[in-house]
Formats: C-alpha cells, structure tokens, sequence
C-alpha cells in the first residue's frame, strides 16, 4: 500500500438557492493514489463535476468545508495565490467541451506558453520549444503549424489534444479528466483515452476521471465510486463493481444500458429523476423515492457508506435484499420537471 | 415492399471564393448513397460527425437542397421540381436536441398542435382532443397541455418532440440522434417508448446515430457512412458479427465495452485493427479518400471493398 495522493476528507460544498445554502458534494471522501485512476460516475446533476470543481477551487460563491489533503496541503485552506501555483501545476484539468476551455483568441501555442510561464517550468526561451514539443507529445501532427493556428480552425478531437497538452505541460501528478471525451466520436475516444492511459503511465500521475459512459468506465479505471445525489453510494475495485454491483443505484446504471444480453428485450428505466438540491429529504436512503416497491424498512435513517467486502463499501441497508425484477410495471410519475429545474439553478 | 427508397443520393455544395466569387470546388457532404427501407423497419444511419448522415435524413425531409439522386416514397418521387408532392404529412422528423427544437415561447398544446393545423381544418375542441390524445400516447400528464417546454426535464421534452412528429400519423420518422443529449437512464426511458410507438403504429424509422450500442438496439438494418458514401450496409447481425469494411471493423473496436473480463482482449483488438486500418488506408479508399461502389457479398450485405485490377 503506497501513499495516498489525494485524500479528501468529508467534503461537502455547498450553494446558495434563495438564501440557504445547500449542499451539492454532501459529505464525500475519497482517495487516490499515484498511478490509479478513480473513476466517478453517476447521472447529470449528481454532483461529480462540482466534486472536480470543489477539487480544484473553481467554485467562487459556494461554501466548502471538509479537508482536501494533497501534497501536505489542506487545499481548501489555501489562499487564491497559492491555489493559483497548485492549478494547473501540481493538480491539473481536462475540461469537456474544448471549445470553451481554450481561449478563442489566443494561438494554439501562446496558451501553453502562457501556463508555462506561471508556473515558471522553463527559462523564457526555452518555452517555445517545449510548446510545440508538447503538442507533438499528444500527437498532433505537424505541431508546429496547429501551434499557430486559433482553436476555431481545429477539429474537436485536435482541440482536445490541445487541452490535454496544456493540462500535462507541467507534469501534474494529480490529472482530473471531467467527461473528456463524451463530445468525441467513438474512434477519436479511443486515441484520447489511449493518451490519457500513455500520459498517466508517464507521469506517473493520479487520475480523477468523471464521466457517465460506463464503458469508458470499465476500460479505464482502476476503482470506481458511484454518485449520487451529492453522495457517494458506493466505490469498488472496478472489476467487483461490474461483476458484482450491490447498491440499487449502480445495478439500475448498469442495467439500462443497451449492451449486447440486453438486444430484443426492454432496457430498465429508472424512474423519476435525481432530486433538486433544495427539495431532497438529507435524513432517509436518497435513492429511496426512484425505487418505490422497496419497503421502508429496508432503508435505514441517515444511512452510511459500509465496507461489506475488503475494497467495496456501499451506502444504506437496502441493497441487502433488492431485485430489479421487483420493479413490474409500477410507473410513477412523480413531478420530475420540477426536480430538475431546481437542480439546474444550483449546478453552476 | 419499400416505403422508402433513396437512388444515387447527392448533396454538394459549392466553395466560392477568388475572383467575381466564382465556384471553385464543391463539398460533397452526401455523394452517392442508396439506401431503401422496408415498410415497419427502422434503418441505422451510423457515422462519424462529419459523414453526411444528418445530411442525408435532411435531404429526405426537404430541409435540404438535393445535387442529383432520386428519393421515392411509397413509391412516388419526392424531389421532382415543378410538382407538389402530398406526402409532407406522412414523413416526420424527430430532432437530436430537445432543448433547442422546441419553441420556448409556445405552449406543449401549440408545439403538438401545429402540424394539425398545417394539414386538417379542426375545431378548437377537437384540437385539444386530439392534442390529449397524443399527450397520453407519450406518456404526459394532461396537465403539460399548457406549459411551456422549459418547464420539463430533457427526457419528457423529447417526448414533446415525438406527440408532434406523430400528430399527423405519419408513415416514415426520420429520428436524428433521438437520445444523444440525454442520459443513460433517460435514453432507456425514450428508446424503450419509441420502441412501443412504432410497434404501435407500424411506423418505418431512419434512426441517424453515432452510438452503435443505441443503433443495434433499436434498428433491423444498418448502413455505415464515411465521407459522404456508404462503406457497408447489411443486417444489424452481419454488421456486428461480420463487419468486412476496415473502417466498420475499426468503429465497431472503438466502442468501449462494459465487460471487464474482456478488456484486455477488445484494446488489443483496437489496437491490431487500428494499426491495419492505418496501413491499408488507402487501398481500402479511392484517390478522392472516399469509399468504392458498394458490391454485394450476400443476400443484404454490401461493402465497398476495393476494385480489383
């Protein structure tokens, strides 16, 4: 057992809806260590990119407490300055939509040069160099000439190629990789995960990767925690969870997808929708209301994150006795709209 | 029989530039496809962002000029000029983002209720009937009749989208990536229910995706695009378990499975497929980077191999 990397610690961030705070990341820990990658998984309004988020100091109106413990450093009780040396030094990001992460009027090249030049990795004329070498890293071809050219006269997978250079230009030993790849086609996926896998081996470097596409998952990862609403509800070695998911949660995922056994026959919808942040009930199994033939007695009250097999913790007592086939056909309509519209005004 | 039939499909358009802003070359989104669809079936367009599949359903839709091709439904041409083809009503489209392709300033009963008024004259009651009618077919409360779209979740809006693209009872449904913006377990939710309304409805589905997993799911044919030109086409059991074209072999690796077990085995297959696609490029392509005509290796399965000789 080597060291842990990152170790966070009760995390919970919380945003503000009508002048009350409450919390999207609710009591979250986890760690990674080098050269593993964690993969965090769960549906949109979950709270897995504000967990990246809270990871790298992004929120500016949200309130944090809990511990984020990297390098020796509470992160959380950093100051914006020292924060600043940490991001996209030691702890870097690989955004989703590279269009909107890369600065639309800079060069290709200025915008690694200019992280270059703020965390001070190379002498002045030095970084050119190491720009263009960078680029080429992540295989672009003709570096040179894309380290010219504006992000709009590239090609998304290009785009994203970029980002990632300009996530490992410093050689960060902590990489978040928030959906990297969900706005590719599958065969630039396979590239982009490949060099994810090839940078990581590298360097090295813990990864956080965040994403919904449970193949990718399954290829990736080394361990795997499953979101949701704001809670971890279960982490696994990624082999046990595929092959032997406890919490209702991850088998209802892990059953709607239209892989190969499930041609011919009804995919399993899960009902309802995740629960808005201001309308939740934070005392009961939140997963409870999207699987309502299962009694009340098999929850328990505030239900807690349980290690059942060495590596494997699942969140609330009621995945002891849970079958999917108990579902039928009792399909509730609950007022799912209004769920998420309140969970968009607090996913900023 | 076959409800629709596409000959020979062009769609280019011209690059203009240099002096008096003459043509100087032409983008050929969609160039030469064919493709036919038996009645009650769902196709599966699948292809890269770029291969001209959207291009493709557009162009049956009339939302597209077309450069040269015929398209026939139920056997009557519908890009023929000078002729008013009363077909309109019986081809409908679904569209990928149900955020941006429903008004936000009408009303769900507004939304589903246009393409009625576009086609029947109908009292105000029989209106709201029949928009009802249409709600309960898609599983909406009769209370969304007059809400507004932001007020449902993405899920709930595609169904929006589908009451409107079934109102006028339509015979062919052009479904451009239907689930592509939303969840796995709201996608299971919206595949399953189109699944039901074309049982129910004996529908004929052209369903564009990029998702392999979702196409096989859903369709009985599937054709693979690349660059404007189908490069295989065949039964969604000969395309899967029998792929001929490199690049089919390639898409097909690239999809990450959810079996542990076989992880090792399916990168080190991408891997070998890759390095043969990377190789054998271009004898697989014509000088232009395009696919061959496709020939025929069985009963249903096309594949433009190369010509030999």
């Amino acid at each position: 057992m080597s060291e842990n990397l990152l170790e966070v610690k009760n995390l919970t961030t919380a945003f503000k809806i009508g002048g009350e705070y409450f919390p999207a990341v609710d009591d979250v820990s986890l760690n990674i260590k080098p050269n593993e990658v964690l993969a965090l998984v769960g549906e949109s309004g979950s709270g897995k990119s504000a967990t990246a988020f809270s990871l790298m100091g992004l929120h500016t109106k949200a309130r944090m407490e809990g511990e984020v413990n990297f390098l020796g450093r509470n992160l959380l009780k950093l100051n914006e300055g020292k924060m600043n040396k940490i991001r996209g030094g030691d702890m870097a990001m690989i955004f989703q939509d590279p269009m909107t992460a890369l600065n639309p009027l800079m060069k290709v090249k200025q915008q690694i040069i200019e992280t270059l030049k703020i965390h001070n990795t190379k002498p002045k004329n030095e970084r050119e160099s190491y720009a263009i070498e960078l680029l080429d890293r992540v295989g672009i071809p003709r570096p040179k000439r894309v380290g010219e050219a504006y992000p709009h006269e590239l090609s998304g997978g290009m785009r994203q190629r970029v980002v990632i250079a300009i996530a490992i230009a410093n050689r960060p030993k902590m990489l978040i990789a928030d959906e990297p790849t969900t706005a590719l086609d599958v065969t630039i996926q396979a590239q982009i995960l490949d060099l994810i896998r090839e940078l990581q081996e590298e360097l090295n470097s813990g990864v956080l990767l965040i994403t919904h596409d449970l193949g990718v998952v399954a290829e990736m990862a080394d361990r795997v925690a499953v979101m949701y609403a704001g809670q971890i509800v279960e982490v696994a070695p990624a082999r046990e969870l595929f092959k032997n998911p406890q919490h209702p949660y991850t088998k209802s995922l892990l059953n709607s997808l239209p892989t190969e056994d499930m041609l011919g026959k009804k995919l399993h919808v899960i009902q309802g929708v995740v629960p808005a942040l201001d309308k939740m009930d934070r005392t009961g199994c939140r997963f409870a209301p999207r699987i309502p033939w299962v009694p009340a007695s098999e929850h328990e009250y505030n239900p807690q994150l349980r290690e059942i097999a060495p590596g494997h913790h699942v969140r609330c007592t009621c995945y002891k006795n849970f079958s999917l086939e108990d579902a039928g056909e009792t399909y509730v309509d609950i007022d799912e709209h209004e769920y998420e519209m309140a969970t968009r005004g607090g996913n900023v | 029989m076959n409800l629709l039939e596409i000959k020979d499909l062009k769609v280019h358009y011209p690059i203009k530039g240099g002096f008096f802003n003459t043509v100087k070359d032409y983008v050929k989104a969609v160039d030469g496809v064919s493709i036919s669809i038996p009645e009650g079936t769902t196709y599966g367009l699948v292809g890269e962002s770029g291969s001209g599949k959207t291009t493709t359903g557009k162009a049956v839709m009339g939302l597209n000029h077309v450069t040269a091709g015929e398209i026939y439904f139920d056997g009557q041409k519908l890009n023929e000029k000078g002729r008013k083809v009363n077909v309109r009503d019986d081809i409908q489209m679904i569209f990928q983002d149900p955020y941006s392709s429903l008004n936000p300033r009408k009303r769900v009963f507004d939304i589903v209720a246009e393409p009625i008024r576009n086609y029947h004259k109908k009292s105000k009651n029989e209106l709201i009937n029949e928009v009802l009618g249409l709600l309960n077919r898609v599983g909406l409360p009769p209370g969304s009749l007059y809400k507004y779209p932001h007020e449902f979740s993405g899920g709930q809006r595609q169904r929006i989208g589908v009451a409107r693209a079934i109102a006028l009872n339509p015979k062919l449904i052009i479904a451009d990536e239907p689930v592509s913006a939303l969840d796995v377990s709201v996608q299971a939710q919206v595949l399953n229910f189109m699944q039901d309304i074309q049982k129910d409805m004996d529908l004929t589905m052209m369903f564009i995706a990029h998702d392999l997993g979702v196409v096989r799911h859903m369709c009985r044919h599937i054709g693979i695009m690349y660059h404007g030109r189908l490069v295989e086409e065949g039964t969604t059991e000969e395309i899967f378990s029998n792929p001929q074209h490199i690049y089919t072999k390639r898409l097909i690796a690239a999809i990450p499975d959810t079996d542990v077990d076989e992880v090792e085995r399916n990168l080190a297959l991408r891997q070998k497929v890759k390095e043969e696609y990377d190789q054998n490029f271009d004898e697989n392509l014509d000088e232009e980077g395009r696919a061959f005509p496709l020939q025929s290796i069985s009963k249903t399965h096309r594949v433009a191999l190369p010509v030999k000789g």
